[in-house]
């Protein structure tokens, strides 16, 4: 990570309640520009709901929350421009070739057409798929897609890309590839916010948090965290946090 | 027993599995171990009678999956990847229906799901659509094993779950493994194959190599070294550019690396990284792991 100070979000006290029930409780963190964030928890700890606000897609129940400078109560439209986000549930269109993809998402986000055109073959050789470009997306293997999807969240130059769950079912390579893209990405300045169940890929992630019941209980250095609950690995760290409910 | 025999599928030119042959004994926990994509799901398909292969002949208790279908359906309890529950019926609505279909009761079978339904009967009442993730999966291994079936069938059961609910999952399946029941189980999680008895490595529709988890680590014959430094990127980066790097990847807080040729090394390596400027730079031999053998094959071809 370079040592950026600039806060990408600035998240106080982030509440957000669905009736009687608290799916995030007083949330408090900042992600600085370049940093490689690792958002950890259970299932149903309340990361969704917690990237959907971050996302400007849900308004919080409270709290003070900034994303790439701008407010998710009042400016939600310009959160939405200036940031990518990929899933492994959501990517790409299936019956649109690649290039095609490319052109939808930059029109989506308002791109000109030769910024487009250039930012399509910028990734396509990036990738080594120029020669695929004219594939319809549905016969390219996961692993190549899921590496699309990616180049396609921050071809706008998005401030921040929240990357839920990207490399899960991905074979092991593809995995140590796409996690080269997330340095390189984050080495350029964009803020990498990630979800994971790997518990190998929290190591490589500058900050973890962890969320367990709608809380954060831990946020630190991996390195921090391992030595705090003196265990070896971060899977270690996470089975002791989310057990001690 | 479990057998297969040269399975082969395809769909139109894709391949989904070819000439696939391996057999699982009773009483054992055994595992498929690959990406998405690989034929996990396939396999399971044809085993559990529910795709026809196009070549090849597989049995499950000595039953062949073609001709005696309805029989093999009654032995076996599939749990598929996708969820596939009524999400629409409630819990316990759910566990009646697919008892019943059996031609059982939840009382007769209770005391095999018992464990695992315990902890969401509070949720009994709940429509399964609105389930966790981790409870959804409760409940569809609930609803396979109602039946008391001899084999248990689970394509990606801990796919998408935490890596607590993970463990709590393989406790439970060495409990029904105690209790008799034969397990089939495909993860892409390279960790749960040393919870297996015996693996099947899979990729791109062939099988690669089975073992017992300690037998595949021990083919792997190849130094391995763990490296860190100050500046894992960069060192990331330098390892990847050294003239001798077979394979350099990255594996929780260090890098694994092993030597296109052993001579000199790691001593050469060392100077190099020294060369290029890297502090605090630790470098020393490591046992590899399941996932350091997958990956030596999958880049070997």
């Amino acid at each position: 990570m370079r040592n950026y100070t600039e806060n990408i979000i600035e998240a106080e006290n982030l509440v957000k309640k669905f009736g009687d029930f608290t799916a995030n409780d007083r949330l408090n963190f900042q992600v600085k520009k370049g940093e490689i964030f690792g958002f950890l928890g259970a299932n149903g700890a309340g990361k969704t709901t917690a990237i959907k606000i971050l996302c400007g897609l849900w308004l919080p129940t409270s709290g003070n929350i900034k994303v790439a400078g701008f407010d998710v109560y009042k400016q939600r439209e310009k959160i939405k421009r200036n940031i990518g986000y990929m899933s492994q549930k959501f990517s790409l269109y299936e019956d649109l070739t690649v290039k095609e993809n490319f052109r939808f998402y930059g029109g989506i986000y308002r791109m000109r057409s030769g910024d487009i055109r250039e930012k399509t073959g910028f990734f396509l050789k990036k990738l080594d798929l120029e020669k695929s470009g004219d594939t319809v997306l549905s016969s390219i293997p996961l692993g190549w897609k899921q590496k699309l999807a990616f180049s396609i969240a921050i071809m706008h130059d998005p401030k921040i890309v929240f990357l839920d769950e990207p490399t899960g079912g991905v074979d092991p390579v593809t995995r140590r590839q796409f996690w080269d893209m997330i340095y390189e990405t984050a080495h350029n300045g964009i803020t990498v916010f990630v979800t994971t169940h790997y518990m190998d890929e929290a190591e490589y992630c500058d900050r973890v948090s962890i969320m367990v019941d709608g809380k954060i209980e831990a946020l630190d250095t991996p390195g921090n965290l391992k030595e705090k609950f003196r265990v070896e690995s971060m899977n270690e760290v996470f089975i002791k946090l989310a057990r001690k409910k | 027993m479990i057998r297969a025999e040269n399975l082969t599928k395809y769909y139109g030119k894709t391949r989904g599995v070819e000439d696939i042959s391996f057999s699982v004994d009773d009483g054992e926990i055994f595992g498929l171990i690959g990406p998405d994509g690989a034929g996990k799901t396939s396999l399971f398909r044809m085993l559990t009678t529910l795709l026809k292969p196009d070549k090849g002949k597989a049995t499950v208790g000595e039953l062949d999956v073609v001709k005696d279908y309805k029989k093999i359906r009654k032995k076996i309890g599939y749990m598929p990847g996708r969820f596939s529950l009524y999400q629409d019926l409630s819990v316990e609505e759910n566990l009646a229906f697919y008892a019943r279909i059996f031609n059982t009761t939840i009382q007769e079978n209770y005391h095999l799901v018992k464990d695992i339904y315990q902890q969401i009967e509070p949720f009994r009442k709940r429509l399964a659509g609105n389930l966790s993730g981790g409870m959804k999966q409760k409940l569809a291994l609930s609803c396979a094993l109602i039946h008391s079936p001899e084999y248990l069938f689970l394509d990606e059961p801990t796919t998408g779950v935490d890596a607590v609910s993970r463990q709590e999952f393989w406790d439970m399946l060495e409990n029904l493994q105690q209790k008799g029941i034969t397990i089939m189980v495909s993860t892409p999680y390279m960790d749960e194959a040393s919870l297996c008895d015996r693996v099947a490595l899979i990729q791109k529709g062939s099988i690669f190599n089975i073992n017992r988890p300690e037998g595949i680590i021990s083919d792997f014959g190849r130094d391995l070294y763990a490296l860190r430094s100050r500046d894992m990127f960069e060192l990331n980066k330098d390892l990847k550019n050294y003239k001798n790097t077979h394979s350099a990847f990255r594996f929780g807080e260090s890098i694994h690396f092993t030597a296109e040729n052993i001579s000199g090394e790691p001593e050469s390596l060392r100077n190099y990284l020294i060369e290029k400027g890297h502090e605090d730079l630790k470098l020393e031999k490591t046992e590899a792991g399941i996932e350091d053998c997958f990956m030596d094959q999958m880049t070997a071809k």
